[in-house]
C-alpha cells in the first residue's frame, strides 16, 4: 500500500512536530506514558523523542508482556520442562531469567523446549506426537489471549495443556496513576491490545483521573499525532478519550475474540515482576477447562520467585522511572547477547529496545 | 490469498506466505489483516486508513497555532 509510506513522512511529522512545539509552550510540562512495547520501538528506532519539545516527555510504561512474567512463573515452566515433558513457547520466552534458570538454561541441560510461532503449532506438533505430553507456556496480554482461548475451548488433544501467564494491561495503567512521583499527564494507549478490548476500558482514565488517554498505532505519523493530541487535551484541561487508529481499531474491539476469552478465562490477581500483585490483571483457565490447566495436571505452583537480580533496575524501568541508560548495568553488565534483567530479553524490553537503537538515542 | 475453514494463506508482502487462523475475525480473501502470532485480529478498514490520512491533514492544517 502507498498509504504505508504516507504513515511515516517526514515532512508531516516535521508538521506535527512543530505544531506540538507550539502547542506544549502553552503549558510548563507535559509527561506522556504508553505502555507497550511496539511503541517504545516506535518512539526510539524512529528518534522521535529528538523531535519533541524539552517540555514533552515520553516514558514507557510496563508494556512488555515477557519482561511482566514473574521469575515464580518461569520456574513453574522449568519445572514442568525438567519433568520430561515438552515446553514449547514464543521466543523471546526462552531468555527470561527465572529465580535460579531459564527455560533456555534447562533446554541446554537437555529438556525438550521448544520455540512456536502460534499456539496453533504447538497444538499440531502435539497431534503428532502422540507418545509424548505437551504444555503451551501462554505469555501475552490481550492480544495473544484470544488464540489461546480458542485453542483450549476447540478440544485440542489429551496429550496437550496450558500454562497460562496471561496478563490484561488496563490494570497496570491504573497503577501507574498510583505511583506518586511519576505525574503522568497522558496515556498513549496500546493499539493492538485495542483492537481486541475496543475503547471501553480505558473510559475511566479521563473520567475518574482525568487523564488525556489517546489510543494510537504503531507508524511513526500515528505516535506523533498521538502525543499532538494528548498535549492538546493537556493545554486546553478537557481530558478525554480518543482513537488515533481506527483503520484497526473498532469502539467495540472484537467481540468474537472477546467472546472466546469470557468462555475460557477466569479474572484473578495476578503477579506482575517488578510491580507485585495486581487484583484483577491476571487470567486463568475456567474450571471446566481444568484439564488444560498444566499447573493442575502436573501439580505445580511456585509462590514466590527471586525477580530481580542484585543491582538490575528493570523494577524502575518496567514502570518508566528510570530510563535503561540509568542501570549502572545497561550495556556494561547487561546486554543483548548476555542480559541479565527481563527487559534486556525481549525485543520488546526497554532496555533491548534502547541497546539496539542507541545510536539513534544519543 | 485463500481460505479453508478456519485457515488462510496470508501474504506478508516480500514474498512471505504463511498459513494464518481466521477464526477471530470475519475476513474476506483480498482484505488486510493484522496478524498477531498467527491469529488475525482484527481487519485493517483500507477506506479507514484513508480516512485517517485526510482527517490528519486537515487537522495539521487548520488547527490554530
Amino acid at each position: 500500500m502507498a498509504e504505508n509510506l504516507k504513515f511515516r513522512n517526514p515532512a508531516m511529522a516535521q508538521n506535527i512536530a512543530s505544531k506540538i512545539k507550539n502547542l506544549a509552550s502553552q503549558t510548563e510540562k507535559t509527561k506522556i506514558c504508553h505502555v507497550c512495547g511496539t511503541h517504545e520501538w516506535t518512539i526510539t528506532h524512529f528518534g522521535l523523542r529528538g523531535l519533541l519539545p524539552e517540555n514533552v516527555e515520553v516514558i514507557a510504561g510496563p508494556g512488555c508482556p515477557v519482561c511482566i512474567v514473574p521469575a515464580a512463573e518461569i520456574d513453574e515452566a522449568v519445572q514442568i520442562a525438567q519433568m520430561g515433558i515438552v515446553v514449547t513457547c514464543f521466543g523471546d520466552v526462552l531468555r527470561v531469567p527465572g529465580s535460579k534458570m531459564s527455560l533456555l538454561d534447562a533446554k541446554a541441560a537437555g529438556a525438550d523446549v521448544r520455540i512456536v510461532y502460534a499456539v496453533s503449532d504447538a497444538v499440531e506438533m502435539a497431534k503428532n506426537e502422540p507418545q509424548k505430553q505437551f504444555v503451551f507456556f501462554a505469555v501475552g496480554f490481550e492480544t495473544t489471549a484470544p488464540s489461546t482461548a480458542l485453542e483450549a475451548l476447540g478440544k485440542p488433544p489429551r496429550n496437550f495443556s496450558f500454562l497460562v501467564s496471561h496478563r490484561l494491561i488496563p490494570p497496570a495503567m491504573e497503577l501507574l496513576l498510583g505511583v506518586g512521583d511519576l505525574q503522568i499527564d497522558g496515556f498513549i494507549a496500546p493499539g493492538h491490545v485495542s483492537a481486541i478490548i475496543g475503547l471501553k476500558p480505558y473510559e475511566l482514565f479521563p473520567r475518574v483521573y482525568r487523564m488525556p488517554t489517546v489510543v494510537a498505532g504503531f507508524e511513526p505519523i500515528d505516535v506523533l499525532m498521538s502525543v499532538y493530541m494528548i498535549v492538546k487535551q493537556h493545554v486546553e484541561g478537557k481530558p478525554r478519550l480518543e482513537n488515533e487508529y481506527p483503520r484497526v481499531v473498532k469502539p467495540e474491539g472484537n467481540l468474537r475474540a472477546l467472546e472466546m476469552m469470557r468462555k475460557a478465562f477466569t479474572v484473578t490477581g495476578g503477579n506482575w515482576r517488578g510491580i507485585g500483585r495486581l487484583p484483577d490483571s491476571a487470567l486463568q483457565l475456567k474450571e471446566s477447562l481444568a484439564d488444560y490447566d498444566a499447573r493442575l495436571k502436573y501439580g505445580v505452583h511456585v509462590e514466590q520467585g527471586k525477580d530481580i537480580l542484585l543491582g538490575c533496575e528493570c523494577h524502575l524501568v518496567i514502570i518508566g522511572k528510570i530510563k535503561p541508560a540509568q542501570c549502572p548495568m545497561f550495556l556494561t553488565a547487561c546486554t543483548p547477547e548476555k542480559p541479565v534483567g527481563a527487559c534486556m530479553v525481549s525485543n520488546e524490553g526497554t532496555c533491548r529496545v534502547w541497546a539496539k537503537n542507541v545510536a539513534v538515542q544519543s | 490469498m485463500d481460505i479453508n475453514g478456519t485457515k488462510a494463506n496470508v501474504d506478508f508482502g516480500q514474498g512471505v506466505l504463511r498459513e494464518v487462523n481466521v477464526s477471530l475475525v470475519e475476513a474476506k480473501v483480498g482484505e488486510y489483516v493484522l496478524v498477531h502470532a498467527g491469529y488475525a485480529i482484527t481487519v485493517i478498514e483500507e477506506k479507514e486508513a484513508k480516512e485517517t490520512l485526510s482527517l490528519w491533514n486537515s487537522i495539521l492544517e487548520t488547527s490554530p497555532e
